[in-house]
């Protein structure tokens, strides 16, 4: 082992070990998700310093790149404000489970303390063709027939997705008559036909949380989406009006407001 | 410091991973305490590889990442499954079959 690489396994293992706790002790799924991402990484790079590169990049692509996005995906799709619950279903879950985790470290350290190991070899000639030149050779010399059986299991694991997920429609698929029956329905209860109205342009702010102004001047509600509305994130129409009557007033003092919109609001 | 040292970080993470599993109720947080030891294992391989002067430990890796690829793909499958049922991701929810 070189200077270098002592000095980069000292710095990134200490992290890595922090990011792996953190998966033990934070609340929420998307930061434990961070958490394993950043221990994925530095997985890679250790791979990358231990004369592995392919691995190292396919750690990147494969876990990195493909696992954890898929996680983060069924994540949003499983809700991302689903917490952990703090009620205990079997008592001294917490105490047992920290016990059998200290436990099987101690084993395991224990085990390699004591084991004596060969005198390191490196893989100065095993990589004398580049590494991923020697890995085919073995993967696909000594190893084809597991290779193919990786092969269907993949093809397998991707129709049990398929499967798995499948939803079946229930009723029948709604036509487009229907729908639009249903909505000529819903008219006296207040929905209306049209699309709603986008969510306001204004001089120095577009974004989805203000709301548009209707014909007559007034902030439109229901511009806002709703999810915003419900979470109370949506900002006020008339604070960002005037904020532009006075930049307008700023660039162009002469200029004068329109005063019609001023007494309807 | 000789290559020991990479083994004991994979027992250390190993040993996270597992109590990952024994301790949180999240499905979701549970399987990445299972990827997370088998990036342990992986660790492991690739440093037994460099140990040995032998490429086939890091073949061995290898194949790990494909299987845990496999294994990610189906078991969050089954937890959309769940979820689409029972409208919870917790791994304390699943207890229908308990009398």
């Amino acid at each position: 082992m070189s200077g270098g690489e002592e000095v980069l396994f000292w710095v990134l293992a200490p992290l890595m070990v922090i990011a792996a706790a953190g998966l033990l002790v934070v609340r929420r799924a998307v930061h434990a998700a961070v958490c394993v991402v950043f221990v994925m990484i530095g997985l890679a790079v250790l791979y990358v310093v231990q004369e592995a590169p392919f691995l190292g990049i396919v750690q990147v692509v494969v876990y990195t790149g493909a696992v954890m996005m898929l996680f983060l995906f069924v994540l949003m799709l499983v809700g991302v404000d689903a917490a952990d619950s703090l009620t205990e279903t079997i008592r001294g879950q917490r105490w047992i489970g920290l016990l059998l985790g200290a436990g099987l470290a101690a084993v395991l350290l224990g085990v390699v303390a004591q084991a004596t190991f060969p005198p390191s070899v490196g893989l100065a000639q095993a990589n004398a063709v580049t590494n991923p030149v020697a890995l085919a050779r073995v993967l696909l010399g000594q190893y084809v027939v597991a290779m193919e059986v990786v092969g269907i299991l993949l093809v397998t694991a991707a129709l049990a997705g398929l499967v798995l997920t499948h939803r079946r429609r229930l009723g029948k698929k709604p036509t487009q008559r229907a729908l639009a029956e249903a909505k000529v329905a819903a008219l006296p209860t207040g929905r209306q036909l049209t699309p709603l109205p986008a969510p306001g342009v204004y001089a120095q702010n577009n974004a989805m949380d203000t709301p548009a102004l209707g014909p007559d001047g007034r902030p439109l509600e229901h511009s806002v989406p709703r999810v915003l509305r419900i979470r109370g994130q949506q900002r006020s129409a008339t604070e960002l009006l005037t904020a532009e009557e006075t930049l307008v007033q700023h660039i162009e003092p002469d200029r004068r407001t329109p005063d019609e919109t001023e007494e309807d609001r | 410091m000789d290559l020991v040292n990479y083994l004991y970080l994979a027992s250390i993470l190993f040993a996270l991973g597992a109590t990952t599993v024994l301790l949180r109720r999240n499905a979701i947080v549970v399987f990445m305490g299972v990827e997370l030891m088998l990036n342990a294992t992986n660790l492991a391989l690739v440093t037994f590889a460099r140990m040995h002067g032998d490429i086939t430990g890091q073949v061995l890796a290898f194949f790990v990442m494909v299987v845990a690829a496999a294994e990610v793909v189906v078991g969050l499958a089954i937890i959309v499954t769940i979820f689409r049922a029972r409208r919870s991701a917790s791994v304390d929810d699943v207890n229908l079959l308990k009398s």
